[in-house]
């Protein structure tokens, strides 16, 4: 009977300890700065491979790189990516037109992963909501900028298996050509 | 003399009312604000100066929001269960003493609507009143989330109007009357806090309870029933439910204040704002409880009421008893 009671008396005070804990560590919070990023006045920096407005990039000497291969327009899952491919009379492919449906663009950044020549890629920059939907649809020269991009020395042509820049083997990495009629055992 | 009585009781009214209500609309804005920082983040601060419109904005929101009536419910007491709840809260007003009787050009205005002899009675019997309210506006959406809310409210008040009731006899037994004005006036020595503590915690203990506020909120439980009884209500219709939660709130602060902290009396300061300091120190507690506790389970809850509470209630009342017999002989 004693221990029991004794028992009882101890979980009470337990219990009620317990609360007291937790009314404290409350009001401790109430005291504490708040964590939270006030948005419009304070914007985060994100980091650069965060994903959102796309962009067109441009080579090293100032050639735009998107060659129309349309891969980024076949990955998109959503279809947003259109375009019409033509060529120079050197023969280099671009695109006649380029346009992306922002309003449609889910930000996966698979047309970043399928580009060949590094040319479609995401931006930090995530901040571009209109009231009018059709101005969500980017053409090429909405879409084009003046610098490479993340990978601002990438040039496609001046690496091997391509032959629109230098002749062959001038690019990186790349041995002479072998001369097949010298090199018999 | 009866017109120039009748303007005074307008006035007194009007005053009133507008400090109430706009109490309740700024309560809940502190509650957000105090729940932000519990939370260490700011509560609403975008509409004016650290969110000061923010109570304006909402009802204008409430007002200009689409009256929707769901099909299949009892449209007559859908409509006025809410105005059950609202209007419930704000009658209790009208018994608590503001200030002692004001001399005015020699007339004496009471500082209070109405000295019922039966004040306490009075309260209690409002306090259960706005219970139809929650179990008929649960009853009457025509949903299983609001029907097992107004439920959980009917059997939840019915519970807790208990040790509710009781915990205030030995105070009615101190100040020897049943009404308000009386009371206060029995605690002009000291506040009956100092000698009712166990009376005073049940009373706090059952007054959440009796608003519905968190951690025995079970008729609204947001994670097991959407919002429980006013689950079906919009607008202005839910609305009221919650300036009925917030003004119940205010007037159980200005009760605990008239039973157990001396009403308006205090040194330095007006008998008005200590009244009203008094008053939102339990607010405050509650908003402070919500950020605490987590609900308990039903049975829980039950548990608490009928085999602590209560039984606690009735030997406080016996022994308060006792002590008067024995201080007095």
């Amino acid at each position: 009977m004693l221990r029991k009671s004794v028992e009882l008396v101890k979980a009470g005070y337990e219990g009620v300890m317990g609360l007291a804990d937790a009314y404290f560590i409350t009001l401790k919070h109430l005291f504490r700065k708040p964590i939270t990023e006030q948005y419009p006045e304070y914007k985060r920096p994100l980091p650069t491979r965060s994903r959102a407005r796309i962009i067109l990039t441009r080579d090293p000497d100032g050639d735009e790189r998107c060659v129309a291969c349309f891969l980024c327009s076949a990955v998109c899952p959503v279809s947003c990516i259109s375009m019409e491919a033509a060529e120079r009379e050197d023969g280099r492919r671009y695109a006649r037109w380029f346009r992306i449906n922002f309003a449609r663009c889910i930000y996966c950044g698979f047309c970043e992963e399928a580009c060949p020549t590094l040319a479609i890629q995401l931006t930090p920059d995530y901040e571009f909501c209109k009231r009018d939907i059709l101005s969500f649809v980017y053409e090429k020269e909405d879409l084009l900028v003046n610098h490479g991009g993340k990978d601002a020395e990438y040039d496609f042509y001046k690496h091997a298996g391509v032959t629109a820049k230098g002749g062959k083997g001038a690019h990186i990495g790349e041995t002479e050509p072998v001369n097949v009629k010298s090199n018999m055992p | 003399m009866w017109f120039l009585g009748f303007v005074l009781l307008m006035a007194k009214i009007a005053i009133v009312l507008g400090a109430l209500l706009g109490l309740a609309a700024y309560l809940i804005l502190v509650e957000r604000k105090l729940l932000g920082r519990f939370q260490i983040r700011f509560g609403p601060n975008r509409v004016g100066p650290f969110g000061l419109w923010q109570p304006i904005a909402d009802g204008i929101k409430m007002i200009l929001k689409e009256d929707i009536i769901p099909a299949d419910v009892d449209r007559t007491v859908f409509k006025y269960s809410p105005a059950v709840v609202a209007t419930v809260a704000i009658l209790m007003v009208a018994v608590i003493p503001f200030s002692s009787d004001l001399i005015l050009w020699g007339y004496k205005i009471p500082m209070v609507f109405s000295d019922l002899n039966v004040g306490v009675l009075f309260v209690l019997a409002l306090s259960s009143l706005s219970v139809y309210g929650v179990a008929l506006g649960g009853w009457a959406s025509n949903s299983k989330y609001s029907l097992l809310g107004g439920i959980r409210g009917a059997a939840q008040m019915i519970s807790y109007e208990l040790p509710l009731g009781l915990s205030l006899v030995p105070v009615v037994m101190l100040a020897g009357s049943f009404s308000l004005v009386d009371i206060v006036n029995a605690q002009e020595k000291y506040p009956f806090v100092l000698v009712q503590p166990v009376a005073f915690l049940i009373f706090i203990l059952s007054s959440i309870a009796e608003v519905n506020r968190l951690p025995f909120d079970l008729p609204e439980a947001e994670n097991e029933l959407n919002a429980g009884y006013h689950t079906e209500f919009s607008g202005m219709r839910f609305a009221l439910f919650f300036i009925g939660e917030y003004v119940h709130m205010i007037v159980l602060g200005a009760l605990v204040a008239v039973f157990f902290l001396g009403g308006w009396r205090g040194p330095l300061l007006p008998p008005v704002v200590w009244l009203l300091l008094k008053m939102l120190l339990v607010p405050f507690f509650l908003i402070w409880t919500r950020a605490t506790l987590p609900r308990p389970r039903y049975d829980q809850l039950m548990h608490f009421g009928w085999k602590l509470l209560v039984p606690v209630a009735l030997v406080n009342i016996v022994v308060t008893g006792g002590m008067i017999l024995w201080v007095r002989s």
